[in-house]
């Protein structure tokens, strides 16, 4: 489960400095799809890059799965990232030239799998995000973009991550391909899976359970209506 | 990550611009390949110049009139020229001795030889019998100079076979015709088995006379240009230079050795400074090869920066998904010594295919030694991590944020 306790972040640059994020609370249960929504300038990339462990906050508190992870130094950080939190990026950001299995596979290399395991590992993750046993063997350049994104997702289930977290996954892909993917994203949070998604879009965003807006660096909402929305989805 | 990840990934990375791969590589082969050749000429000629020192013969010392200055470096003004060593110098050395084997005087002078129609300018070496034993001296036919032709001022003269070959045509055999030197009349008696050598140090290229002749009808006086002593033993070496020391030094009435109008040298001193002289060849040569491995070094820095600045967004993946700072700079500095040492190998095998073509095209010796080679990829290794480490260090650097936003 995610803590945030007060954070908040400023930047400085030439003396002059921005809070970005002032003030942010809130927690997220093991289990929960959260949307993070907000017009663009609302901090919302900067409230991820703190959850996804890539940055620390100025102050406050960011409690991982019980662990502060708010000081700790860019290693420290690396290493909770290989172990907690898988990412999922609108760019796709897959190896190209590399087969979809090692690409899927990549993360366990890091956080050092023994290699034997490693394709195992990728290849449940790959049929659990949805990908087709005969495609393992493709280079990544060579798939469709609703397919590089199933990829994507599989690299961020392979080390069973306390964490997915989402940064705008369907914004490379047209609203069919994104509406399947989405429907990936809420597979996988029947299974347990913990997901946070970042957007600016609405229709994005009403896939989750719960919705955290987000404005000028402060929470302007957080619903959870959107529970029983989830299970209309199902039953639809 | 463990040793075989990360020689996997390098082959990923490298495999995946095989061009650029290759061209980089290039500046390494081209550097390393000119290191081991130019190295294998030096030491070659090293190679060329100590046999040639030692094919004059073994456990050789050497008197010469003049002094010399310095230690072991040629700078001594007039030695060779100076006539202050006498014949008399030379028979007290042959009395007085003991410790020689042979012991042979010798004039040497530069003359025109001629024969009917022919003519060569050429070393006329007066000497004695004891020459052959000293410096290892084969007759390929007739005989060489005998103790008797030495006390009869004979007019005989034995030939080297280049001599020969200028004189009389090659492969002929002379032995009983004549030669005239400086007007006299020479019968020549013999011809020397070539002992190999080109240039201009031809040790075929010579006439030998008697001693006494040389003196008598061709320098009109009795000064010798060397006596060369061969030593029973090389233990024996360096008690014969003191011995001959002391009885010139007595003979010419004189008592400081560091002033003395002669020097003793010993094969080990020549060869000393023949080594002293063939070291500095050998590392200008390798110098300057060095320069063009200091470039090849260079393109390789040059790649590894354009490949980081492309990978930016790989490397925030990489970061993103749990590398760690060690493990992105190991990755990029064993790509780049990947290059330099498969570049290396190849480098080795142009050098050693350059070397072969210099020795059959331009005559020269050359030697690939094991150092030379274990040198080439000790450095080249070097180069790896030395210009690899500044890229890798400036990907390992990348705050993951910024590279995943790397346009």
């Amino acid at each position: 489960m995610i803590e945030l306790k007060n954070i908040t972040k400023t930047y400085t640059n030439n003396n002059l400095s921005l809070q970005v994020l002032k003030g942010i609370t809130f927690s997220i249960e093991d289990g929960e799809f959260v949307a993070i929504m907000g017009p663009s300038g609302s901090g919302k990339s900067t409230l991820m890059h703190i959850i996804g462990a890539l940055d620390t906050p100025t102050s406050g508190q960011y409690l991982l799965d019980g662990h502060d992870v708010s000081t700790l130094a860019e290693d420290e950080l690396a290493r909770i990232r290989k172990t907690k939190i898988g990412f999922v990026f609108q760019a796709f950001n897959l190896l190209p030239r590399a087969t979809v299995l090692r690409n899927a596979s990549l993360p366990l290399m890091y956080a050092g799998v023994p290699k034997e395991e490693r394709d195992d590992r990728a290849k449940k993750a790959l049929l659990a995000a949805g990908l087709l046993e005969s495609h393992f063997m493709h280079l990544s350049n060579q798939l469709s973009g609703g397919q590089m994104q199933r990829v994507a997702i599989a690299r961020a289930l392979v080390n069973n991550p306390s964490l997915i977290l989402a940064d705008e996954p369907t914004g490379n892909l047209d609203s069919k391909t994104g509406n399947v993917v989405l429907g990936t994203f809420q597979k996988l949070n029947r299974e347990g899976h913990t997901i946070v998604l970042i957007t600016h879009e609405r229709d994005v965003a009403e896939h989750a359970q719960r919705i955290i807006f987000l404005r000028d660096g402060v929470i302007e909402s957080d619903d959870r209506s959107h529970v029983q929305r989830k299970q209309s989805y199902d039953n639809a | 990550m463990t040793t075989r990840d990360i020689l996997e990934e390098t082959y990923w990375a490298l495999s995946g611009n095989k061009v650029r791969s290759a061209l980089t590589m290039l500046g390494i082969v081209i550097g390393i390949g000119s290191v081991i050749a130019m190295v294998a000429v030096g030491q070659g000629a090293q190679g060329s110049i100590q046999s040639s020192i030692e094919s004059a013969g073994s456990n050789l010392v050497t008197v010469v009139p003049g002094a010399q200055r310095g230690v072991g470096v040629s700078v001594s003004g007039g030695r060779g020229t100076a006539t202050t060593l006498t014949q008399a110098d030379a028979d007290a050395i042959i009395a007085q001795i003991t410790d020689a084997r042979a012991v042979s005087p010798e004039l040497s002078r530069r003359y025109q030889v001629t024969s009917k129609g022919t003519n060569t300018n050429t070393t006329v070496n007066g000497t004695v019998a004891a020459y052959t034993d000293v410096h290892n001296i084969q007759i390929d036919s007739g005989v060489f100079i005998s103790d008797d032709n030495v006390k009869s001022l004979a007019k005989v003269a034995v030939i080297g076979p280049t001599t020969r070959d200028d004189l009389f045509g090659v492969g002929s055999d002379p032995v009983g015709q004549t030669i005239k030197i400086n007007s006299n009349i020479f019968k020549v008696i013999g011809v020397t088995v070539a002992k190999g050598g080109t240039g201009f140090n031809n040790p075929d290229d010579i006439v030998y006379v008697p001693i006494s002749t040389a003196q008598r009808f061709l320098a009109g006086d009795t000064y010798v240009s060397t006596v060369s002593v061969a030593a029973v033993s090389s233990d024996a070496m360096s008690s014969i230079k003191d011995q001959i020391t002391s009885l010139l030094l007595t003979r010419h009435k004189m008592s400081d050795p560091t002033t003395a109008d002669f020097t003793v040298q010993s094969q080990a001193d020549i060869l000393a400074t023949a080594s002293t002289v063939t070291n500095t060849f050998t590392m200008l040569l390798a110098s300057i090869a060095g320069i063009s491995l200091l470039v090849g070094g260079i393109g390789i820095m040059n790649m590894m920066l354009t490949t980081v600045t492309e990978r930016t967004r790989e490397i925030g993946l990489r970061k993103a998904i749990g590398a760690e700072r060690r493990d992105i700079s190991v990755q990029f500095l064993m790509e780049a010594i990947s290059l330099t040492f498969i570049g290396g190998f190849f480098g080795i095998i142009l050098g050693w295919l350059i070397a072969q073509i210099i020795s059959s095209f331009a005559g020269l010796s050359t030697t690939i030694s094991i150092s030379s080679v274990a040198l080439s990829f000790g450095v080249s290794a070097a180069i790896g991590i030395v210009f690899g480490y500044y890229p890798a260090r400036r990907a390992a650097r990348l705050s993951p944020i910024e590279a995943l936003r790397y346009e």
